[in-house]
């Protein structure tokens, strides 16, 4: 703990946004009456060069060790005043903010005496609690410049090769015999229709050239330990083990194909096919059924997978413009069509262009097949005709979707990082972090993410490249001074706090008691809401800070 | 190392600075308009979290400004290249502010006082704004600035009020126009897109009958900073609209009035937006008129499905053929067919909201020539294959993120700014080897 508290108070007016709605002397006046306040004084802005070289002056002036600012929201403008106490050599973690604007100002205009009080009693709590604060160090954590790459696929590979580009190592660990996953598997890409061996032998002569990627086949991480910049990595498989250390991690497992087996008498009878076996037919030029009918969302947008699995439809097309022929009919039943964007729209009307027809079909009333010796009948509800439509077919195929690969919980444990309720991975915020986790150094890319074609799973993986390089460029990632900390004294491991951290951010040590790693922590203060001994200390917002804050909230003006 | 430039600042441009900013690669980050942002930041919550738009977008865009790395050039647009990749030179056209960058505080007392009103773009100009004056509460820089073509001093040489009022000093009405030449080693592209004027489908009476908006300006009008205060006060009578209708593919997945292609995104935020007017008033009726439901992305249906059972959202599938308003009372009637059950309706509502195309910015051909990258028919910036090379353009060290090369949504847009900066660090390392 620092010496006596000796705080200063600023007030701001923020021009005419505090200034014409609370009386800012009276603000600064009453801050001089409060405890431990040695100077008070008001800035027309404070953040302005001229505010900051004020609060600079009055540090040196008086000795001041504390600093609150009454302004605006410290989202904005906290690291800002932080940086201008440190310039005057008071530590950043012994500032406070009160936000007398937006929580204040702004919404009382009408009640200037009401504002003025309230912001009397948000200066009081702040200085309350800057009384009590604490200097926080920001300890460095190296980063060793490596990476592990989870998955051997296109994103795996892509991901790899874009590292190592940038100048990093990376280990490439796939469970198959050789590299390629699903583009192995498929005969040309949409939306272009070129081949996939077009995309594939490129990188896996590239990876095969490139000195900084070790790839390991045939193999599986078995265990993953520690944190960013610092995880001891495990692999087995082919008889042998081994062990490696890398700074950060890219999941790149990719997915699997729903196999449809009992649906629409998929496995009892030969005439009726996956897409992917539909596909292959038309690779080795085997397919030769004249009347052809899809059947779109089979297994998928239902109650046990809800979701879209957003490739199918364009996937069912691109097979339809490479199988369509004069004399042949081709069928396709769908829900909605999913041909999103410039280039699926394109092959939308190219296939509409080749005769192909689209006949909308209802889930609750999906459609009926039943197997003759002449061929298939498909018997359905139009709700564009308003009435039941019978098919017959030589060919009945099913688009299926793509579902989380079968060992992708294991990983998420391994890994400690969590799955959605569809199974596949899940990042740390849907709109603004699509390829973080919420772990810090772990990132995630392609198909394990969520259904998405050649093109989006390859700009995933660069920017899993993107966000991975960045500690790793660095060599170096700063823990936060905000984080938790277990009393070893009070602590009884009973493991609560291990349950409700979000972050993993808490292990048990040798002596079996709650331990936080700091370069994992995030200071969410979840574990010390629910430590049931009060063992656990939030830094920057202990208890004692906040009663103090409360209780000042308590009294009077 | 050299710095990367990044043309456009909305959200795929703020990615794309901060993650070669915080990898230690310095940016040049030009944005045309006087503050980064974008779209986004006009946006009222996002899809499917909820999330309050510019509260997720705010600190990225303040992340950008005190950011040692990135320089931001505001009011800036791309005037000439050369070079190849590892060695482009740049020149930026920086046009006046009439303001003092330096010494401005962004209190917006100036505003406050300048007697001249005109549409404000951010409020999609269901709002005003004066002569001088910030771009938006949250605008960074947060620096005011003068429009010349409706400022009293530059239009008829009087007024002056608000150099008298600006306690700061900060307004300086001699400012010049400012070029500036950049050596980069390679160049983001991330300006984003426009929004289709409806104005063109006189079946759907845009710009005729004041009840019908684009979901642009209903984003502005139901959002908290709007100019209603969120309230849903229909702009005919001012009455607050509890039954209200979206309509989808306006100017899209059309061979007439429009563009071919599907825009991406408007399923998603139609349901959005249906769902902002069910939390502000449950018993409203919302129907939205789609002709396929785009729910291909991740939680795209889990938030249909959570908009149709939870919040009693109504979709009908059929394109409307027509809008018809009464005279009197301004409401519309949408003529459509549902084709799932193959009837002609009418539904009667009082505000209509047209989702309309995301579409090429009218400046991509200029853009386009200057940089020497292909556009796709429709004006978009092509890629050199969409499979294998996704962000990468007809020219070498020129990559392409976000909306600006077809519509998308943000974390599309996100993962694709990413995805930019890892080709743009490549670039440096080459050079690094090479030395």
């Amino acid at each position: 703990m620092t010496s006596t508290p000796r705080i200063g108070v600023f007030v701001c007016r923020c021009g005419i946004n505090i200034g014409a709605y609370v009386d800012v002397p009276k603000v600064v006046e009453y801050a001089k009456t409060l405890a431990n306040v040695v100077n008070a004084e008001e800035n027309m802005y404070t953040c302005s060069s001229d505010g900051l070289n004020k609060i600079k002056e009055a540090i040196k002036k008086n000795d001041l060790n504390r600093v609150v600012v009454a302004s605006c929201t410290p989202r904005t403008h906290e690291p800002l005043f932080q940086e201008t106490c440190e310039e005057a050599g008071v530590n950043k973690y012994l500032f406070e903010m009160a936000n007398i604007r937006d929580q204040c100002s702004w919404v009382h205009m009408r009640e200037p005496e009401k504002a003025t009080k309230k912001a009397k009693d948000l200066v009081r709590m702040a200085v309350a609690k800057a009384a009590l604060l604490a200097p926080g160090d920001e300890p460095e954590i190296d980063v060793n410049p490596s990476s592990l790459v989870i998955g051997g696929g296109v994103s795996g590979m892509q991901a790899a090769l874009s590292l190592a580009d940038q100048g990093f190592n990376v280990t490439l660990v796939e469970k198959a015999p050789e590299l390629g996953g699903m583009l192995r598997t498929l005969d040309t890409l949409f939306p272009s229709n070129i081949k996939a061996s077009k995309v594939l032998e490129p990188l896996l002569q590239e990876i095969k050239a490139n000195p900084r990627i070790r790839v390991i086949t045939n193999s599986k991480v078995k265990t993953v330990n520690g944190f960013i910049g610092n995880f001891d990595i495990g692999v087995e498989g082919d008889g042998k083990q081994e062990r490696f250390n890398v700074g950060t991690i890219i999941v790149a497992v990719g997915a699997d194909l729903l196999k449809p087996d009992g649906l629409y008498l998929y496995g009892q009878d030969a005439r009726v096919r996956t897409q992917a076996q539909f596909e292959e037919l038309v690779k080795m030029s085997k397919m030769d059924a004249k009347r052809i009918v899809m059947i779109q969302c089979v297994g998928a947008r239902n109650e046990d997978r809800p979701y879209c699995s957003r490739i199918c439809c364009n996937e069912a097309l691109k097979n339809v413009l490479n199988a369509a022929s004069p004399g042949r009919e081709i069928f396709i039943l769908y829900r909605d069509l999913q041909t999103y964007g410039v280039h699926y729209s394109r092959l939308e009307q190219d296939a509409k262009r080749k005769g192909v027809k689209f006949l909308k079909y209802q889930p609750d009333k999906p459609p009926q097949v039943t197997a003759e010796e002449d061929g298939l009948r498909i018997e359905f509800y139009s709700p564009t005709f308003n009435e039941k439509v019978e098919l017959n077919a030589d060919l009945l195929v099913l688009s299926t979707p793509l579902v989380p690969v079968m060992d992708a919980k294991e990983l998420s444990q391994l890994l400690k990082v969590s799955l959605n309720s569809n199974g596949f991975f899940m990042e740390a915020h849907i709109k603004l972090r699509p390829i973080d986790f919420a772990t810090d150094g772990i990132y995630i890319c392609g198909t394990a993410h969520s259904p998405k074609d050649i093109g989006e799973s390859v700009t995933q993986a660069l920017a899993a490249a993107s966000r991975a390089a960045i500690p790793m460029a660095r060599r170096k990632v700063r823990a936060a001074a905000i984080i938790s900390e277990v009393d070893q004294k009070k602590c009884s491991g009973c493991g609560t706090c291990i349950e409700v951290c979000p972050y993993n951010a808490i292990r048990k040590n040798d002596k079996g008691l709650a331990e936080v790693v700091a370069a994992v922590c995030k200071g969410c203060g979840i574990c010390g809401a629910t430590c049931p001994e009060k063992a656990i200390t939030m830094h920057h917002f202990t208890d004692e800070e906040i009663e103090a804050q409360g209780l000042a909230a308590l009294k009077e003006t | 190392m050299k710095p990367v430039l990044v043309v456009g600042g909305g959200i795929a441009g703020i990615q794309a600075s901060l993650d070669l900013a915080d990898r230690g690669i310095r940016v040049h980050l030009v944005e045309k308009s006087p503050s980064i942002g974008g779209v986004m930041a006009q946006l009222d919550k996002t899809f499917p979290t909820m999330d309050c738009s510019i509260c997720i977008l705010a600190p990225k865009m303040i992340e950008c400004f005190r950011h040692p790395n990135i320089t931001i050039h505001t009011q800036s647009e791309l005037v000439s290249l050369e070079g190849t990749v590892g060695d482009f030179s740049v020149k930026v056209l920086q046009h006046p502010r009439s303001v003092d960058a330096q010494k401005c505080t962004g209190c917006g007392l100036c505003s406050e006082r300048c007697p001249v009103k005109r549409p404000s773009v951010f409020q999609a100009c269901l709002g005003q704004r004066k002569a001088i004056y910030l771009a938006f509460p949250q605008a960074v820089p947060l620096i005011a600035t003068i429009d010349r073509d409706a400022c009293l001093w530059f239009t008829q040489g009087i007024c002056r009020t608000c150099e008298t009022v600006c306690s700061a000093n900060a307004v300086e009405y001699e400012q010049k126009e400012n070029t500036i030449e950049l050596n980069v080693s390679s160049i983001i592209l991330a300006t984003g897109f426009e929004q289709y004027n409806p104005k063109d489908i006189g079946e759907y009476g845009y710009g005729h009958y004041r009840n019908v908006l684009t979901a642009l300006e209903f984003e502005r009008l139901v959002c908290a900073s709007g100019p209603t205060g969120g309230v849903l006060t229909r702009p005919s009578d001012g009455k607050v609209a509890h039954n209200i209708a979206f309509i989808q593919c306006v100017g899209s997945r059309t061979q007439t009035t429009g563009y071919p292609y599907c825009s991406a995104s408007c399923c998603m935020y139609a349901t959005k937006e249906a769902v902002l007017i069910k939390e502000h008033e449950p018993s409203s009726h919302v129907t939205i008129h789609y002709m396929d439901l785009r729910i291909f992305g991740k939680g795209f249906q889990e938030f249909v499905d959570r908009a149709q059972s939870n919040w009693g959202v109504r979709y009908v599938r059929g394109r409307p053929g027509e809008i018809t308003e009464d005279p009197a009372s301004k409401d519309l009637t949408i003529h459509y067919e549902d084709t799932e059950v193959g009837k002609v309706e009418k539904n009667t509502v009082e505000l209509v909201i047209l989702c309309t195309a995301a579409v090429p910015n009218s400046d991509n051909n200029k853009l386009g020539g200057i940089l020497g990258v292909k556009l796709d028919e429709y004006g978009f910036f092509s890629t050199k294959d969409p499979i294998s090379s996704p962000v990468e353009t007809s020219r070498q060290g020129i990559y392409v993120c976000g909306s600006c090369h077809g519509p998308r949504d943000i974390p599309e847009s996100v993962a694709e700014a990413s995805a930019t900066a890892a080709k743009a660090a490549e670039d440096e390392a080459r050079l690094e080897v090479k030395g």
